[in-house]
């Protein structure tokens, strides 16, 4: 269960090299790409993300078709890097959810009039907590008067992997006898890179 | 019931299958680059592990190389540590790696199919979305992250959840004129960017069996540019006569086993596919795109759409966002779109038959007054074919900036960028706000229309050049 402050994200198709542009991809480290983070977007003062009332916020609720495009796995870790723990959206590129859940941020899809219901909260109230039960699988805000409870979907073993904080390599891992029998049945024709052929 | 090309593939890599977990897939082919592996090296070492298959792995470099001055370091430190990182990496680890002057570096993309590595009925993965070219040999092939890219070198396997299967039939022939990527950006502009998520795709049908290797991988290329997981071709003698006497085609006895096993891959008759999309290729034009996304395309004898038009609010919101972006006012002629910079290349583009498409436009005209245009590779082998073919005589004497290979301003990562409020019209994949340089505008176009804009100096195709 995870509760915080929640910045709307009012676009849609927000790819991945927006969430990060490529001139940021040359660390070769895991961490430090918070400085990339919608770089073009925050030149401009009035991007959300810059407002003071953004600061220090855990959830991002963002349009249709959130991180399509590239597979850089960067733009889950700028957002984590920033402070982010959980996306909300109506539709994912399928990628960034496969590195969001490998990585261990959550990306929480929701029906697009959730989206809808959230941004209007969110901008009426910035500082408006939102929670978010992974359990559960609810994200829920707002008071009596306007209230907003609603589910997301996030598939079953992502979900207990997020929830057990298990490693994915090790889990594999730990077939590794599979790994080995099905590796004996490879027909010999396929290629393999060594030794190394080359146009003669 | 019968069985998909797809779904007999996935059945021949599942190592497990367990209720409620997602089936274990072997991959036989694990493609590397600098910009999404050096993190998943430092995996592999915290954790005291190895790679396990060396030898189903094969590293270039492609992403954050310089185009020009081959012969010098690279220029920008933070790309030379990172291209020195994967070359530390496949050192220390095994792994075969195609380096920067090498005759076999280049996009990663174009060196797996020409290397013959790429076969059909294979698992090919690797940390960059257009992975899905190498389904051109009927090969599930697509892009994953850096902790898959991770858990593929310790494990040689990846979790995969099943995905839903999609028939896309293209039937008739294309018209003359009318390219593998004409017909991709009509299709992404008619089902969306959204339209195939989840999905494997196949492409079927007479006009698709009717291309060539080369325009199939275009094709197969963009996948991911309408959200599918994959996209492949059954392989039939276009893809044989491709893989013949390739460095890495099985020879002798393993040809003759690995051709009766690669006819068995083809869609069954009974089989049944989750969705099935239908387009006539007869009805198809030279196409490209007004906004920033690749689905925002239109016939190049048409116009910028009007946002209003559209009934969809998201896709309404979009365009209203992406003409502001590009600076275009609705309802404008595209072929009365300006253009500062062409760019030839990519793993969408920059194959040999897309060099000769375009050289073929160019010969014995120049480019316009004022316009840059970069011709780049897409691998080593491919610039010395071209070079043989005398095509970088036909670029250079036309005026244009003749390349070493790389993925170059398809993302501008090295210095290959637009300029702010630089106009191009590129052969490459992704039209997204800023990806060939910040506040560059990206119009997505075929090598013909790319080289025809390069002489008229506005969107045009080769048509447009009779008499001039």
């Amino acid at each position: 269960m995870h509760t915080g402050t929640a910045v709307p994200l009012r676009r849609s198709n927000v790819d991945t090299d927006q969430i990060i542009p490529a001139s940021y991809l040359k660390r070769v480290t895991r961490t430090g790409f918070e400085d990339g983070l919608f770089a073009a977007w925050r030149d401009d003062p009035d991007f959300v993300l810059n407002r003071p009332e953004s600061r220090g916020a855990s959830i991002l609720v963002a349009g249709q078709d959130f991180g399509t495009g590239s597979s850089r796995e960067h733009a889950v870790w700028a957002l984590q890097d920033f402070g982010f723990r959980v996306v909300v959206a109506s539709r994912f590129g399928d990628i960034f959810t496969t590195n969001a859940g490998k990585a261990g941020l959550l990306a929480a899809r929701v029906d697009a009039k959730v989206v809808a219901a959230l941004w209007e909260l969110l901008e009426r109230q910035p500082d408006a907590p939102v929670t978010v039960d992974l359990r559960a699988r609810t994200v829920v805000t707002g008071g009596a008067d306007d209230r907003i409870e609603d589910a997301f979907d996030v598939d079953d073993y992502t979900r207990w992997r997020l929830l057990e904080g298990l490693d994915d390599v090790g889990i594999t891992m730990s077939h590794e006898q599979e790994i080995t029998d099905f590796e004996r049945c490879r027909p010999a024709f396929l290629p393999v890179t060594l030794p190394a052929r080359t146009e003669t | 019931m019968g069985r998909t090309l797809a779904e007999k593939v996935w059945d021949e890599h599942t190592v497990r299958r367990a209720a409620g977990e997602p089936d274990l897939l072997y991959v036989d082919l694990h493609l590397v680059h600098e910009v999404t592996s050096p993190q998943a090296f430092d995996g592999l070492r915290l954790a005291g592990r190895t790679v396990r298959r060396p030898d189903l792995t094969l590293a270039t470099e492609d992403h954050n190389i310089p185009t020009t001055d081959l012969d010098r370091p690279i220029a920008d430190p933070v790309s030379r540590t990172q291209v020195e990182t994967l070359r530390r990496n496949c050192g220390e680890f095994g792994v075969r790696l195609h380096p920067l002057g090498d005759d076999d570096q280049g996009i990663v993309h174009v060196v797996g199919p020409q290397l013959g590595l790429t076969q059909p009925g294979t698992t090919v993965v690797c940390g960059d979305s257009h992975t899905s070219t190498h389904g051109a040999f009927g090969a599930l092939a697509f892009g994953i992250g850096t902790s898959e890219v991770e858990h593929v070198l310790a494990t040689q396997t990846l979790p995969q959840n099943r995905p839903r299967t999609m028939a896309v039939t293209v039937n008739g022939r294309l018209p003359d004129g009318v390219g593998a990527k004409d017909l991709v950006l009509t299709l992404i502009a008619a089902v969306g960017t959204g339209g195939g998520q989840g999905h494997v795709v196949e492409y079927r049908g007479e006009a698709i069996r009717a291309l060539s290797m080369e325009a199939r991988m275009t094709v197969c290329n963009m996948s991911i540019e309408w959200g599918a997981k994959a996209g492949l071709i059954a392989p039939d003698e276009t893809t044989l006569d491709y893989l013949r006497d390739r460095p890495h085609a099985p020879r002798g006895r393993d040809w003759d086993a690995a051709v009766a096993h690669w006819r068995t891959l083809v869609t069954d008759h009974d089989a049944e596919f989750d969705r099935e999309v239908v387009l006539d290729a007869s009805a198809t034009a030279p196409f490209v795109t007004w906004g920033t996304n690749p689905g925002q395309g239109v016939a190049l004898s048409g116009r910028v759409p009007y946002p209003a038009d559209l009934d969809d609010e998201h896709a309404r919101a979009s365009a209203e966002r992406a003409l502001v972006y590009m600076d275009l006012d609705a309802g404008t002629p595209m072929r009365e779109i300006d253009i500062d910079t062409v760019f030839v290349g990519s793993c969408t583009n920059g194959r040999i038959e897309d060099l000769r498409l375009a050289a073929e436009v160019l010969d014995g005209r120049r480019v316009a007054e004022g316009l840059r245009m970069l011709v780049v590779p897409g691998s080593v082998r491919v610039r010395l074919q071209a070079e043989a073919e005398g095509l970088d005589a036909v670029f250079e004497a036309a005026g244009a900036q003749w390349r070493g290979a790389g993925c170059s301003m398809c993302l501008g990562m090295n210095a290959d960028t637009l300029a702010p409020g630089e106009r191009a019209a590129s052969t490459s994949n992704r039209n997204f706000e800023g990806r060939q340089g910040r506040g560059g505008r990206t119009h997505l176009v075929s090598p013909q229309v790319a080289a025809a804009t390069a002489v008229l100096g506005h969107l045009a195709s080769p048509a447009d050049l009779r008499g001039a």
